[in-house]
C-alpha cells in the first residue's frame, strides 16, 4: 500500500508493532492506542520516533497528554463512507496544535484526498496504486473552498474580505490624492 | 413492495435477476449467456434458491454493465414470461399513469 | 436573490470538472458501484426503478427565470420533457442517463445551478419559507442565513461523511412555514426582549421510521455565533451519531438516546471552544453576501387599485382564484401568487418544459424575474405587482397553473412512490390523482377550508404524511398496496405527528376512506369557519374512526 507524503510517493519508515510485541529502543514505530497509553513514559522516551494507530471511535483529546512526544498519529477510514477521522484530524491540528505527522489509514480513496488533506492529514496511505499516483492532481481540483480546514487555503470568506479591504484602502488612496 | 435490498432470498416460483444499465439506468435482465438483456423475454428464469442465488452471484461479478441486480418473482403464462408483481410490472411497463407531457416518449 | 461572484462560479466550475472526471471513471470500470455511489449521490444522482433520476439543488427555494428556463432546457433535452418539485424545495428529473449527467451539470453551472449534496451523508439543500424577503409576518430575509449556511456546508472536509443525511430549516416568521421543528436543525430567526434579532435552535425534528418533533437546544443564538454553534452541533453527530445501522442513525436518535439536555450540554461544551475563532461571523462577512442579494427596485403603488376591483366584478373565476392564490406582500402594491401545480386528475407537483417557459416568461414580466418553489410541490411569483394581477392569471390559466386550490383538500402533496422510486412499497401518486378527481368541486373545497394531505408511498415519508392534517402511508400486505390512514399531523409553529386512524385499507378503497373522514369532520366540526386540523384537536380522532370504519 503506497504511502503518500508531500504529494510523493515515499519509503514509510514506520513499523506497526501489534499489541503486546516487543518494542526495539531505535527505529520509527507506531504503537496501538492501549499500548501507548499503557507504556507511555517508557515509549516516549525511546531513541526512535514513536507514533500511534488510533481508532476511530476514541476521543483524540485522551492523547492530548501526549501528542508533544508523539511524532505521528495514524487515525482510520474503517469504510471511506465513515467520516469519524475527519473530525479527529481537526481536533489533533486546531484544538490542541498538534504538528507532527497524522496519516490517513484504511479505506484512503482518491475522491476523499482533498478532504482528508483540508482536515489535517498530510500522510496518507493509499489503497491503489493508481489513485496514490494521482494525489497532486486530486488535491489540486479546487482553487475556491468555501470554509477555513486544518490546511493552509483561505477560505472564500477571507478572499473576499481581502478584496474588499483591498478595494477599501485604493479608495482611500484615490480619495486622499 | 418490498425493496429489494431489504429482501431475504426466498424463491417461491419461476424469478429472474434484473438490474438497470450503467449507462442510462434501463432496466435490464440477466440472460443465460451471462449477458444483460432489456427484454424479459429474454432473461434467464430459474425456479431454486440456490440457482437464485449463482444466478445473482454470476451477475454481481461484474458491475462495469449493470448494477443493483436483485432477484425479482415472474409469472409464466402461456409460455411467456410476466413480471410477477406490481413493482416489476411498472419496470416494465412505465409508471402506472400517463406521463405528464403529451410529447413524452 | 443571490447573485454568484467569481468565487462560487469557479468553485462550480471546477465541480463539475471532478463530476465528469469521476463519471468516466466510473463507465470505464476504474471505479466499483460501491466507490461511486456516495460520490454520485452528493451530485444528486439516485438510481431509480427505470432509470437514473437528478435531484437538482434550487437553494431556499429561490430561482431566476434564466435556470427555470434551464431546468426547461435540461427536461426537453435529457429527459421527458417534465420535471417534478419535490418537498425540500428542489427539483427532479426522472429518465436522465448517466452518460449524459457530465453535460447537465455543465450546461446547469451556465446560469448558477447544481446538484450538490441533494444526496448523500452530508449537509442537504437548505431550505426556507416560499415567502422570504417579502412576507409581511417575517423579521428579515431569512435567505441571506441560508446562503450562509450553504456555503459553509458544501464541502466542508470534516462533514462530507456524516453518519446520514442531515437537513436544515430556516424561517424568520411566527407562522412557520417551513417545517423547521422537522429538521434535523431548525432555525427560527426572532427578536428577543431586548430587540435583538437572533436564531432559536431546534435540534433532532425528522420524520421517516421514527418520526420526532425537534427539541429546542438554545432558545436564542446571536448572528455572531451561527457558524460556530451549527459547527459543534455537526462535530458532534459526526463522533457519536450510529454508524452501525443505517435505520438509527440519523441526529434525532442521537438527540433521544442521549437526551436533550444531555446532547445540549455536548454541543455547548464543544461550542465554547470554538465559538470565538474563525467561524465567529462579524457585520463585514454578513454584508458581503448581503450584498449579493438583489432586491427588486419596487414602484410606488396603492393596494387594491380600482382596475384589480373591476376585474374581479368581471371574471368571477378571476375572482375565485384571486381569494384563492393570492397572499399579502410586505410592499403596498404588491402581492405574492401562488402557481398551484395540482391540477385535476395530475400527479401532485410536475411542470412540463412548456410550463416552466411560460411561467419564467410571466416572471420576467410580472415578478422581476424570480421564481420560489414552496415545500407543499407548488410555485411562487413573490413580486407581482396588484394592478398586474389580471393579466398575470390569464397567463397562468392558459398553461394550467391557476388551480384554485392552494392550501385546500386537493392541494396534496405525495412523494413520486413506487411508479418511479426504488425505494417506495405502494404508489402515492394515482391515489393522489383519485383524490383530486373525488374533491374536484371547487365549491366544495373551499366548503371544506384549509386541509392538508400528504401521502408517502414508504416509510422514508418523503411526502411528509406524519405532519399532514391527513396522512396516508403506503404499506405492502401479502404483494398487495395498503394504506394506513393518519389524522392531526401539522408541520408549522405548532408541530404535530398525526394519530392512527385504524387498520391499513387497500388501494381500491383509500379515496373512499378519505371521503368519509372529510365527511365525518362536516358533521363534527363546530361551526362552518373551524379548521379540519382544529376539529380533529378539538375530538380527537375516535369519532372519526367510529364513522369510517362503521361500515368497514
Amino acid at each position: 500500500m503506497p504511502l503518500v507524503k508531500n504529494a510523493a510517493i515515499v519509503e514509510d519508515r514506520f513499523v506497526r508493532i501489534l499489541d503486546d510485541a516487543v518494542v526495539p529502543d531505535d527505529g520509527e514505530i507506531i504503537v496501538p492506542a492501549d499500548r501507548l497509553l499503557a507504556d507511555a513514559s517508557e515509549l516516549t522516551q525511546r531513541s526512535g520516533a514513536t507514533g500511534v494507530h488510533w481508532p476511530n471511535d476514541r476521543n483524540v483529546s485522551e492523547l492530548a497528554p501526549y501528542l508533544d512526544r508523539l511524532a505521528l498519529v495514524s487515525l482510520v477510514f474503517p469504510s471511506f463512507r465513515d467520516g469519524r477521522a475527519y473530525s479527529q484530524a481537526r481536533l489533533l491540528r486546531e484544538r490542541y496544535q498538534y504538528r507532527g505527522e497524522i496519516r490517513a489509514t484504511g479505506d484512503v480513496l482518491r475522491d476523499q484526498f482533498i478532504l482528508m488533506h483540508r482536515a489535517g492529514f498530510d500522510a496518507f496511505e493509499v489503497k491503489k496504486q493508481a489513485d496514490a499516483v494521482k494525489f497532486a492532481e486530486a488535491v489540486a481540483r479546487y482553487s475556491v473552498v468555501y470554509q477555513p480546514g486544518a490546511d493552509s487555503q483561505s477560505s472564500a470568506a477571507r478572499r473576499r474580505r481581502g478584496r474588499i479591504g483591498l478595494a477599501a484602502v485604493e479608495s482611500a488612496v484615490t480619495a486622499r490624492s | 413492495m418490498t425493496a429489494p435490498s431489504q429482501q431475504k432470498l426466498k424463491v417461491r416460483g419461476p424469478v429472474v435477476v434484473t438490474a438497470n444499465r450503467l449507462g442510462d439506468g434501463a432496466v435490464v435482465y440477466f440472460t443465460a449467456t451471462g449477458g444483460w438483456a432489456t427484454q424479459l423475454e429474454d432473461a434467464a428464469v430459474v425456479t431454486s434458491a440456490q440457482d437464485a442465488k449463482d444466478l445473482l452471484a454470476s451477475a454481481n461479478a461484474s458491475d462495469i454493465d449493470a448494477v443493483g441486480a436483485y432477484v425479482a418473482p415472474v409469472e409464466i403464462v402461456d409460455g411467456r414470461i410476466e413480471p410477477g408483481n406490481l413493482r416489476e410490472r411498472i419496470r416494465v411497463f412505465g409508471p402506472t399513469f400517463e406521463l405528464p407531457a403529451v410529447n413524452a416518449l | 436573490m443571490y447573485i454568484y461572484d467569481e468565487f462560487d462560479r469557479t468553485l462550480l466550475a471546477e465541480r463539475v470538472r471532478e463530476f465528469r472526471d469521476q463519471v468516466a471513471r466510473r463507465l470505464s470500470g476504474e471505479l466499483t458501484e460501491d466507490e461511486f455511489k456516495p460520490l454520485r449521490l452528493m451530485n444528486g444522482v439516485y438510481l431509480q426503478l427505470h432509470a437514473y433520476m437528478l435531484r437538482i439543488a434550487i437553494p431556499y427555494g429561490t430561482l431566476s427565470s434564466d435556470q427555470l428556463r434551464t431546468l426547461a432546457h435540461v427536461a426537453r433535452r435529457y429527459d421527458r420533457d417534465y420535471g417534478h418539485f419535490t418537498t425540500r424545495q428542489n427539483i427532479q428529473f426522472n429518465w436522465i442517463k448517466l452518460s449524459d449527467l457530465p453535460d447537465v451539470m455543465a450546461d446547469l453551472a451556465k446560469v448558477g445551478l447544481h446538484a450538490m449534496q441533494t444526496s448523500g451523508n452530508c449537509v442537504r439543500n437548505v431550505t426556507t419559507d416560499q415567502w422570504a424577503g417579502v412576507a409581511p409576518d417575517e423579521v428579515e430575509d431569512a435567505r441571506i442565513w441560508a446562503e450562509i449556511l450553504r456555503q459553509h456546508s458544501t464541502m466542508h472536509p470534516e462533514f462530507t461523511y456524516l453518519p446520514r443525511k442531515f437537513k436544515i430549516a430556516l424561517t424568520a416568521a411566527p407562522h412557520d412555514r417551513a417545517a423547521v421543528r422537522v429538521h434535523d436543525i431548525g432555525l427560527r430567526l426572532h427578536r428577543n426582549g431586548a430587540g435583538e434579532v437572533g436564531f432559536e435552535v431546534v435540534v433532532g425534528g425528522g420524520l421517516g421510521r421514527t418520526p420526532f418533533v425537534g427539541k429546542t437546544i438554545k432558545p436564542f443564538l446571536h448572528k455572531r455565533d451561527l457558524l460556530s454553534y451549527v459547527e459543534a452541533i455537526l462535530r458532534v453527530y459526526n463522533q457519536y451519531g450510529r454508524r452501525d445501522n443505517i435505520y438509527k442513525a440519523r441526529i434525532k436518535i442521537l438527540v433521544h438516546d442521549m437526551g436533550a439536555e444531555k446532547f445540549a450540554a455536548e454541543v455547548d461544551a464543544e461550542w465554547q471552544a470554538i465559538k470565538d475563532g474563525a467561524l465567529s461571523i462579524d457585520d463585514a462577512f454578513i454584508a458581503d453576501i448581503a450584498s449579493r442579494f438583489r432586491y427588486p427596485s419596487y414602484e410606488d403603488l396603492p393596494d387594491n387599485p380600482a382596475s384589480l376591483r373591476a376585474a374581479r366584478g368581471r371574471d368571477p373565476r378571476f375572482d375565485v382564484w384571486y381569494r384563492n392564490a393570492v397572499s399579502p406582500h410586505k410592499v403596498p402594491g404588491y402581492s405574492i401568487v401562488t402557481l398551484s401545480l395540482k391540477p385535476e386528475g395530475a400527479p401532485p407537483g410536475d411542470a412540463t418544459s412548456a410550463q416552466m417557459d411560460a411561467i419564467a416568461d410571466a416572471a420576467d414580466q410580472f415578478s422581476f424575474g424570480e421564481i420560489r418553489v414552496a415545500h407543499e410541490q407548488n410555485l411562487v411569483l413573490p413580486h407581482v405587482a396588484q394592478k398586474d394581477l389580471p393579466a398575470l392569471w390569464e397567463a397562468l390559466d392558459r398553461v394550467g397553473v391557476a388551480t384554485p386550490n392552494v392550501g385546500l383538500v386537493s392541494d396534496i402533496i405525495a412523494c413520486p412512490g413506487l411508479d418511479y422510486c426504488s425505494l417506495a412499497n405502494t404508489r402515492s401518486i394515482p391515489v393522489a390523482q383519485e383524490l383530486t378527481r373525488r374533491f374536484k368541486n371547487l365549491g366544495t373545497q373551499q366548503e371544506l377550508g384549509r386541509l392538508h394531505i400528504n401521502i408517502s408511498g414508504c416509510i422514508n415519508a418523503c411526502g411528509h404524511h406524519h405532519v399532514g392534517h391527513i396522512g396516508i402511508l403506503g404499506v405492502e400486505k401479502n404483494g398487495q398496496e395498503f394504506y394506513q390512514i393518519t389524522l392531526g399531523g401539522r408541520a408549522d409553529e405548532k408541530a404535530e405527528l398525526g394519530t392512527l386512524l385504524g387498520p391499513a385499507v387497500p388501494y381500491g378503497e383509500v379515496a373512499d376512506v378519505i371521503e368519509d373522514v372529510v365527511a365525518a369532520y362536516i358533521e363534527l366540526r363546530e361551526r362552518p369557519n373551524e379548521l379540519f386540523i382544529e376539529t380533529v384537536k378539538r375530538v380527537g380522532v375516535e369519532p372519526f374512526k367510529e364513522r369510517v370504519y362503521a361500515a368497514r
